[in-house]
């Protein structure tokens, strides 16, 4: 959770890239809270360094509460957009997968589908797999979003 | 009453009993400064360069424990003061830099003179404000003070556009601040402490290992007064000089690569780490996979990132170290047998720390022909002040203040440790002077790093900041010519400064005196004539020219592994 303060993204950002961490994907929206924005980072590391990673980004002054989800805790989403290839005989086969998936096709073309996808990112990743061999033609996701089960919200 | 952002943004150094700031004029700060000519409250000192000046602010707050404060226009001005920033960063520094920038309507039009400090700066800075509204001067100067110097220190950039300093505005001044995602931890867990305690009693060989945390904390006093209690040896690191009397029987003097022998033989053979105010850094600790392999650790450190970051830790406790310090004070007092036991079982350990001293002492062979730069620390020991104020430079006379000097109270030793910022002596001295106009400061420098700000010298003769420096000259980079001799076959690129400087005549071209030593036997009245000077002086001392910084450990060898004699 972070002040929506003037540059608080780039502070984020340039202490993974500065310090060496990885960031695999990063979003960025404000909550329904007044001030506050909500980021969902995905990094990488042995313990040692996500808990420098934790404690670093609590060192910054406008991160408010970092929430980790290392654990398993939390429920993750993600969503993606798929424009795919679809001719003849694999316009049938686009929609079996998209059917399977329980996606939607958000756009049609003689030549295409787009397609929104959300779920786990294993789950998009699943889907992407299958489409892959039909053609993809671009894919856009969202990165992460995570929010903890239970009746719980964040400030506990 | 209404006021022009310049005006309010001074007022607000006013209320933050800001008395002295070191800035230099340009486009974008020039109404800052029209508001300065008739504001009387704020002594401004001008420096030649805005890295110097910046330098001096850090001074400032390293010898005073106040908040620094810095002005430099936008653009190459504020880029100037990034070597400075980072040095306070690095060093965990209070202080406040005001840059200049272009209106707000310019910012990102590439404008004369503009650049995006906050960028630049934003990995060697606390925190950075850019005002936008003259409504928001007032919450951000407040903001800025309290978190440069709340927590662990450092210092905090304030972007102040030019549009926004000739906007009128209400000037009231908060009288408190409340950041809610700004919480630094004070008070030690008291459980934690108890636990450290219990831990300290039971350890046979324990080692306080205490840095710069204590100096900025101020705990000194709480320090001092545990390790006399328990009878704990007292090694520091460079930031840590001056916390622990180094004349005390109980100080090993400092770690690490340019550290006694004793205090890192007492490192490697410890049961028991009470690192205080330190962080384990590289050159401390050595080879980490060979760092203190029979002692547990704890770590006390007001910076929760500090801890875990290089070694392994048994017990964290995250607090001020002043309050920490006390509450060991209290607990131990309170187990007076268990106290007692402890400090009668320490006997061997004691012995032992007494043997690895004997053995060998931090020492230099001594000529009457050639001046030997440890002997002149020696001296200049001796001769000045009790509460001198020493500032140095980067390199070997760095050390050899450090090993020589044996530093008795906090804030005497201003030195750029982290960054290791050559160029930072002589500036620094400065800041400290303008603080303590009656105390005598002296900078130690070599002849490469006072040459990276002797412009500084004018700015000493302007404003009768009687700085004495010390210029131990061996006409080399010295410590780079030493790593050059004993891991580069002595390939000496580069290092040699082969043009020799006349110090002395440089000296009276800014109007100050010079004195020069070329033989061991004039080094006393040397430092005696310079002393005695009301004015700022340059004592410079023709030093042994390849002597070396000793003992050694090389980068990336264990703390045992000392070269000794090379």
């Amino acid at each position: 959770m972070v002040e929506n303060e003037f540059g608080v993204l780039s502070r984020v950002a340039s202490l993974f890239s500065g310090r060496g961490f990885n960031i695999d994907s990063l979003s960025v929206a404000p909550t329904n809270e007044e001030g506050l924005s909500r980021m969902t980072i995905v990094t990488r590391g042995d313990d040692k360094i996500l808990e420098q990673i934790n404690k670093q980004l609590n060192k910054l002054i406008d991160v408010l509460k970092v929430i980790d989800f290392t654990d398993g805790s939390g429920i993750e989403r993600e969503m993606a957009l798929i424009k795919v290839t679809a001719e003849d005989e694999s316009r049938a086969e686009v929609l079996r997968i998209v059917d399977i998936f329980r996606a939607k096709i958000i756009d049609v073309t003689p030549k295409s589908y787009t397609i929104e996808a959300t779920g786990n990112p294993l789950k998009i990743d699943a889907i992407l797999d299958l489409l892959r061999p039909l053609g993809l033609k671009e894919l856009v996701r969202t990165g992460s979003v995570t929010i903890g089960r239970g009746a719980k919200g964040w400030k506990g | 009453m209404k006021m022009n952002g310049a005006r309010i943004m001074l007022e607000c150094l006013k209320k933050e009993g800001v008395d002295t700031v070191f800035g230099y004029p340009g486009g974008t700060v020039i109404n800052i400064y029209d508001e300065l000519f008739s504001f009387k409250e704020i002594r401004h000192i001008l420096p030649r360069h805005e890295q110097a000046g910046t330098h001096a602010a850090d001074g400032y707050a390293r010898a005073t424990g106040k908040v620094g404060v810095a002005i430099a226009t936008s653009g190459p001005g504020a880029t100037n003061t990034v070597t400075a920033i980072a040095t306070a960063y690095m060093d965990s520094i209070p202080m406040v830099i005001v840059t200049g920038q272009v209106p707000t309507a310019l910012i990102g039009n590439d404008a004369f003179q503009e650049v995006d400090i906050i960028g630049i700066t934003r990995p060697c800075t606390k925190h950075s404000f850019l005002i936008r509204d003259v409504k928001d001067i007032a919450t951000i100067m407040k903001k800025a003070f309290y978190i440069a110097r709340t927590g662990r220190p450092g210092p905090v950039l304030v972007d102040f556009p030019k549009d926004i300093q000739v906007a009128m505005g209400e000037f009231s001044y908060p009288d408190s601040v409340e950041i809610r995602s700004y919480k630094p931890t004070v008070e030690g867990h008291p459980r934690q402490v108890e636990k450290a305690c219990k831990m300290i009693l039971e350890a046979r060989r324990p080692v306080l290992y205490v840095g710069g945390g204590v100096v900025l904390g101020d705990a000194s006093e709480q320090l001092t007064v545990l390790a006399r209690k328990l009878g704990v040896p007292v090694t520091t690191t460079l930031m840590g000089l001056g916390s622990f009397p180094g004349d005390d029987p109980l100080s090993l003097g400092m770690l690490g690569m340019h550290g006694a022998y004793c205090a890192n033989m007492a490192m490697t053979h410890s049961d028991l780490i009470i690192a205080v105010g330190s962080r384990f850094d590289d050159r401390v600790t050595g080879k980490l996979a060979t760092f203190a392999p029979h002692a547990k650790i704890i770590h006390v450190d007001v910076d929760p990132t500090s801890i875990k970051k290089n070694v392994r830790v048994d017990l964290p406790i995250v607090g001020d170290v002043k309050d920490v310090l006390a509450q060991m004070i209290k607990f131990t007092e309170k187990m007076m047998d268990k106290t007692a036991e402890f400090v009668a079982a320490m006997e061997p350990w004691h012995q032992e720390i007494s043997a690895w001293k004997d053995k060998h002492p931090i020492s230099y062979k001594s000529s009457t022909t050639t001046i030997k730069p440890q002997f002149v620390i020696q001296k200049l020991r001796e001769l000045c002040d009790e509460n001198a104020i020493i500032s140095t430079d980067v390199g070997q006379h760095q050390m050899w203040t450090a090993q020589f000097f044996k530093f008795n109270s906090p804030r005497t030793l201003l030195t750029s440790g982290g960054l290791g910022t050559m160029g930072y002596g002589l500036p620094a001295a400065m800041g400290a002077q303008a603080a303590f106009p009656g105390r005598q400061v002296i900078t130690i420098c070599g002849d490469g790093g006072v040459q990276m700000n002797i412009q500084e010298m004018a700015t000493l003769v302007q404003n009768r900041l009687p700085v004495k420096i010390v210029i131990l000259n061996n006409n080399f980079l010295g410590m780079v010519r030493q790593w050059q001799e004993l891991f580069f076959d002595k390939r000496y690129s580069q290092t040699c400064m082969e043009l020799p400087i006349d110090y002395i005549k440089l000296a009276d071209a800014y109007g100050a005196k010079g004195f020069l030593a070329t033989k061991p036997d004039e080094v006393e009245k040397v430092i005696k004539q310079g002393f005695a000077e009301k004015g700022p002086v340059i004592m410079e001392f023709k030093i042994a020219r390849e002597e070396k910084v000793l003992p050694m450990v090389p980068a990336g060898a264990s703390l045992n592994e000392m070269v000794l004699n090379a």
